[in-house]
C-alpha cells in the first residue's frame, strides 16, 4: 500500500512545486486559518507553506476568475495576480461574485482586491490594470508560477497559451458556453497544449458567441472552482491534474466526462516549437483590429466600431436614426434579436432573429431598394444580417451602431439595458 | 451509435442532446447525423466537405484524429461520439452577454 502510493507520488506530473529549502514559515494566526489544511496529511505545513510561496494570475476577474480568485485566497495562496482591463457593471453580478452592488462603475481589479483583502489580509495581490496583449503578457507572467486562463475570448485564450508554453507555466484553464463547461491544464513540459486540442479558431461568426447564447450565471462557479482545485493541485503536487485529459461539464445533465487529449507532435506551439514568439492573435483568430480605444471585449465579439461603413455596410448611429424617425423619414427598422431578448425591451421593430432571416426573408415584402436598418443587442448580430441582406441582393442595408444598448443609453434612457 | 450534441450545435438538432444514428463507421454516423439535420453541415464541415479543423471528434474517450482509421474506425451501437467544440467563454464581463 505505502509503496504504491509513494511510487504513485514519484510517477505523478507535478507540473510545478516550489524550492521546499526556500518556504516561508506561517505566522500563528496563519496555524490557526488554516488549521483545517494542516490536519490534511496531504497538504498539512509543508503543503501550506508552498501555498503562501505561491505566486498564481487570475487572467480576467469575471465569471470564472471570480471564483476562482476567492477560493485562492481563501486556500492561503500567497501571491495573486489580477488581469482586468474592465470596469463592474451591474449586469456582472449576476455571476461575477467576486465584486458586489457597492462596486458597480469602480475597475474591476480594485473592487476584486477589496473583497480578497476582506476576506484574507494576508494575501498579497497585485493590480494588472490592463487588457492582456502579446506585447505584454510575457512580461506578466514571468513573475508566477501558475496561470488561469479565465478570460472569454479566442484571442486571448490562443496568447494565454501561447505565452504559458513560451514561460514554461501551467495554464489551470476553463471555458463556459449557456450551460456546458470545459476545463483542463495545458502547457505543462510533458502535457498538450491548448492548440493540441484546438489547433485553429472558428472563424468569427461560427460558433455563436456568449452575446446570442447566455450563460447560466452558477456555470462559471462550477467551473471556476474547479480551475482553483486543479491550481491548489499543481502548487501541493497531489492527486492527478487535469493534464492530458478534458473535462466536459454538462450543467443541465449535471454530467462530468473527461477525454483523453494527446501532446501533438506537431502542434507549432508546444511540439515542434516553430512559434518562438507571441503573434497578433486577432489576425490569427481573423477579428479586425478595433479601431478606437476601448474595450478589447467589443471588437473581440464583433461589434462594429462606430465608422460611417464596415464591410461594405454603413454603419448608422443611434441618433441619426432618432432624427429620421423624428422627421418621419425613417427606414424599415429590423430586429435580429432573438424572441427572448424581444420580451425584454423593443423599439418597435419587427423581429427575425438572424439565425432564421434566411428562411424568413419573405416576410420582407417590399422591394429589394427599400431602406433598411437592421438592429440588434450591441450591433454584431445586425452587422452580420446586414451582410446577408446585402449577398441577397438588399441594395440599402445598414446597421445601426450599438443597437439597442446604445439606444437606451442615448436615445430613450427609461428602456431596461439588458 | 450515439451522438453527443454539444450545446452551441443543439439550435440545429431540434434541441436535442444526442442523437441516434445509423452507420457502421465514424463518418457513416455523422453522414447520417447531417442528412438528418442538415444544418449542422456547415458547422462540421468545411465547403470542400472537410471535417473542420475546430471541431474536435472523440469516440467513447479517445480522440479520433488518433485512432489508426480516424473516421473510418467502426463502430457499433452502443459506442459514444461527441463533438466537442471551440468555447471562449468565462471572464463573461461585458463580454459574454454583451
Amino acid at each position: 500500500m505505502w509503496a504504491d502510493a509513494a511510487t504513485l507520488k514519484d510517477t505523478m506530473p507535478t507540473a510545478f512545486e516550489p524550492e521546499t529549502a526556500a518556504l516561508p514559515k506561517l505566522t500563528n494566526e496563519e496555524i490557526a486559518r488554516y488549521s483545517r489544511h494542516l490536519i490534511l496529511p496531504e497538504v498539512g505545513m509543508e503543503g501550506q507553506q508552498k501555498l503562501k510561496a505561491a505566486k498564481v494570475l487570475c487572467v480576467g476577474t469575471g465569471g470564472l476568475g471570480a471564483p476562482l480568485a476567492l477560493y485562492l485566497t481563501a486556500a492561503g495562496v500567497g501571491t495573486i495576480g489580477l488581469v482586468d482591463f474592465d470596469i463592474v457593471d451591474e449586469s456582472n453580478l449576476q455571476r461575477q461574485i467576486i465584486h458586489s452592488q457597492s462596486t458597480v462603475g469602480k475597475l474591476k481589479v480594485d473592487s476584486a482586491e477589496i473583497t480578497l483583502k476582506g476576506l484574507n489580509k494576508n494575501t498579497n495581490i497585485i493590480k494588472h490594470n490592463t487588457m492582456l496583449t502579446s506585447a505584454n503578457a510575457l512580461e506578466i507572467f514571468k513573475d508566477y508560477d501558475v496561470i488561469a486562463d479565465g478570460t472569454d475570448n479566442f484571442q486571448t485564450r490562443y496568447l494565454v497559451n501561447d505565452a504559458c508554453v513560451l514561460t514554461g507555466k501551467p495554464n489551470a484553464y476553463g471555458s463556459i458556453f449557456r450551460f456546458e463547461g470545459q476545463a483542463s491544464v495545458f502547457a505543462t513540459e510533458d502535457g498538450p497544449c491548448y492548440r493540441c486540442l484546438y489547433p485553429e479558431p472558428p472563424p468569427p461568426g461560427l460558433v455563436p458567441s456568449c452575446a446570442e447564447g447566455g450563460v447560466l450565471g452558477i456555470l462559471p462557479g462550477l467551473v471556476g472552482v474547479i480551475q482553483a482545485t486543479e491550481v491548489i493541485k499543481l502548487i501541493l503536487g497531489i492527486g492527478e491534474p487535469l493534464i492530458g485529459r478534458l473535462l466536459l461539464v454538462d450543467a443541465l445533465a449535471m454530467s462530468f466526462r473527461t477525454m483523453k487529449l494527446r501532446k501533438n507532435p506537431e502542434c507549432p506551439m508546444c511540439g515542434t516549437h516553430e512559434i518562438k514568439e507571441l503573434i497578433d492573435y486577432d489576425q490569427f483568430c481573423g477579428i479586425p483590429k478595433p479601431t478606437e480605444a476601448g474595450p478589447l471585449e467589443v471588437s473581440s465579439h464583433g461589434s462594429t466600431p462606430d465608422l460611417p461603413i464596415v464591410d461594405g455596410i454603413p454603419q448608422m448611429s443611434v441618433e441619426q436614426l432618432k432624427a429620421r424617425m423624428d422627421s418621419n423619414t425613417a427606414p424599415f427598422i429590423l430586429d435580429v434579436r432573438e424572441p427572448h431578448e424581444y420580451q425584454i425591451v423593443d423599439i418597435g421593430a419587427p423581429l427575425i432573429p438572424v439565425g432564421d432571416l434566411p428562411n424568413q426573408l419573405h416576410r420582407l415584402t417590399f422591394p429589394k431598394t427599400t431602406e433598411i436598418v437592421v438592429h440588434c443587442k450591441s450591433g454584431a448580430r445586425s452587422q452580420r444580417a446586414a451582410l446577408f441582406l446585402k449577398e441577397q441582393g438588399y441594395t440599402n442595408v445598414s446597421n445601426l451602431s450599438g443597437g439597442i444598448l446604445a439606444w437606451a443609453d442615448r436615445i430613450d434612457k427609461s428602456l431596461p439595458k439588458y | 451509435m450515439q451522438i453527443h450534441i454539444p450545446t452551441p450545435l443543439r439550435a440545429y438538432t431540434d434541441k436535442q442532446e444526442t442523437v441516434s444514428v445509423s452507420g457502421s463507421t465514424v463518418s457513416e454516423g455523422l453522414a447520417a447525423l447531417v442528412a438528418a439535420h442538415p444544418a449542422m453541415q456547415q458547422h462540421l464541415y468545411t465547403p470542400e466537405g472537410k471535417l473542420r479543423s475546430f471541431v474536435n471528434l472523440y469516440l467513447n474517450d479517445d480522440d479520433v484524429r488518433y485512432l489508426p482509421a480516424k473516421e473510418e474506425t467502426a463502430v457499433t451501437p452502443t459506442d459514444e461520439l461527441t463533438i466537442i467544440p471551440s468555447i471562449a467563454g468565462g471572464s463573461a464581463a461585458t463580454g459574454c452577454c454583451r
